[in-house]
């Protein structure tokens, strides 16, 4: 299989930037690389678990439980486990982004994904327990009750404007670019 | 502690599916592998930025930005905050000694805000996976709520 050079264009470029830093700036350079590294091999500790679980979520789970816990009709209730699942998240939001669109796939409702994913970025439990230890338990609470609302309006004002006046089309539009560059991998 | 609590259960479950049906469990494998490997330039191009930006950017360019508490500096504050990705291991710690250096809460809980809820430089992945529309609104709305957060907790926490 060839590999695709213009995926890798902007990783390229970087890595181009960072070596001329190296070589010109020996100091910056070396901090740098040395934080990349580090991220690096804290990408490594949660990657792989990710990625797996989508696998056989996409193997195991049918369609019918999606629907009927966080599809089109689950209300409250698809708000509610889209929050719960989302808070026992690990790992940077970019993570988050195939597993929400493995969901909707898999016919999660479109404001549901986002809601999904506002609280992957924002009120995830490793994250609000970090919080709690620098910033206080007062500061952290307060930002977790004005979240969940905004999380909860984004999700809903983002499925009103994104699938206007399309409702069917707009979630097969929205995936069909992803999903043709999957099919090519496969 | 979290990750460990990650790595065991993916492996219960997929030593589980394994028992139950090998066919299904390689498959689920594939799938794993291909949309691994369909992020993964975008992941090290991720990596590789913060890497650059964490370098380039000294602390102090942040912390001086945090002693203009006019509704201008909170604006550049937000600009920073959805722009630049920190890690949120280094993000709390920072804010919180910009907190006892004297910033106000409400610049710091703009910049923590946007900075969870604003992915500029993520933005061509979310792209990739869920089209322009949903990206652009997604993250205009996520700066929007982020300002208003961070006037409440202005008044809120004195």
């Amino acid at each position: 299989m060839k590999l695709q050079w213009k995926q890798y264009s902007l990783f390229i470029l970087i890595l181009a930037v960072v070596i001329l830093l190296r070589w010109q700036f020996p100091v910056i350079g070396q901090v740098a690389l040395k934080n990349s590294v580090d991220y690096l091999i804290q990408m490594i500790l949660f990657i792989p678990p990710i990625f797996i679980l989508i696998g056989l979520l996409e193997v195991w789970v049918p369609r019918k439980i999606v629907e009927s816990n966080v599809g089109p009709d689950s209300g409250i209730r698809g708000i509610v486990i889209s929050i719960l699942v989302a808070t026992a998240a690990a790992g940077p939001l970019y993570v988050g982004f195939p597993v929400a669109y493995a969901l909707l796939k898999k016919g999660c409702r479109l404001s549901n994904a986002v809601i999904f994913l506002g609280t992957w970025a924002t009120i995830k439990l490793p994250m609000l327990m970090m919080e709690i230890k620098f910033m206080g338990l007062p500061f952290a609470l307060t930002r977790l009750a004005l979240t969940v609302p905004a999380i909860i309006v984004t999700g809903y004002l983002v499925e009103f404007i994104a699938g206007k006046g399309k409702e069917q089309k707009s979630s097969g539009k929205i995936l069909a670019g992803g999903s043709r560059k999957n099919q090519a991998l496969v | 502690m979290f990750n460990i609590a990650l790595f065991v259960f993916t492996l219960a479950v997929l030593l589980y599916s394994y028992k139950k049906d090998r066919q299904k469990t390689k498959q689920a494998l594939k799938i794993a592998y291909n949309s691994f490997r369909n992020i993964l330039p975008s992941i090290l191009a991720i990596l590789g930025l913060i890497g650059l930006l964490l370098a380039l950017v000294p602390k102090e360019f942040i912390q001086n930005l945090f002693g203009n508490n006019s509704p201008i500096g909170i604006l550049i504050i937000s600009a920073v905050g959805s722009i630049t990705l920190i890690p949120a291991f280094i993000a709390f710690p920072l804010a919180a000694s910009l907190l006892q250096a004297g910033a106000s809460v409400m610049a710091v809980s703009s910049f923590i805000t946007t900075l969870l809820m604003v992915g500029v430089i993520t933005a061509p992945m979310e792209i990739h996976y869920f089209g322009r529309r949903f990206t652009i609104f997604r993250n205009a709305l996520g700066l929007l709520s982020a300002l208003i957060i961070a006037v409440i907790m202005g008044v809120v926490l004195k």
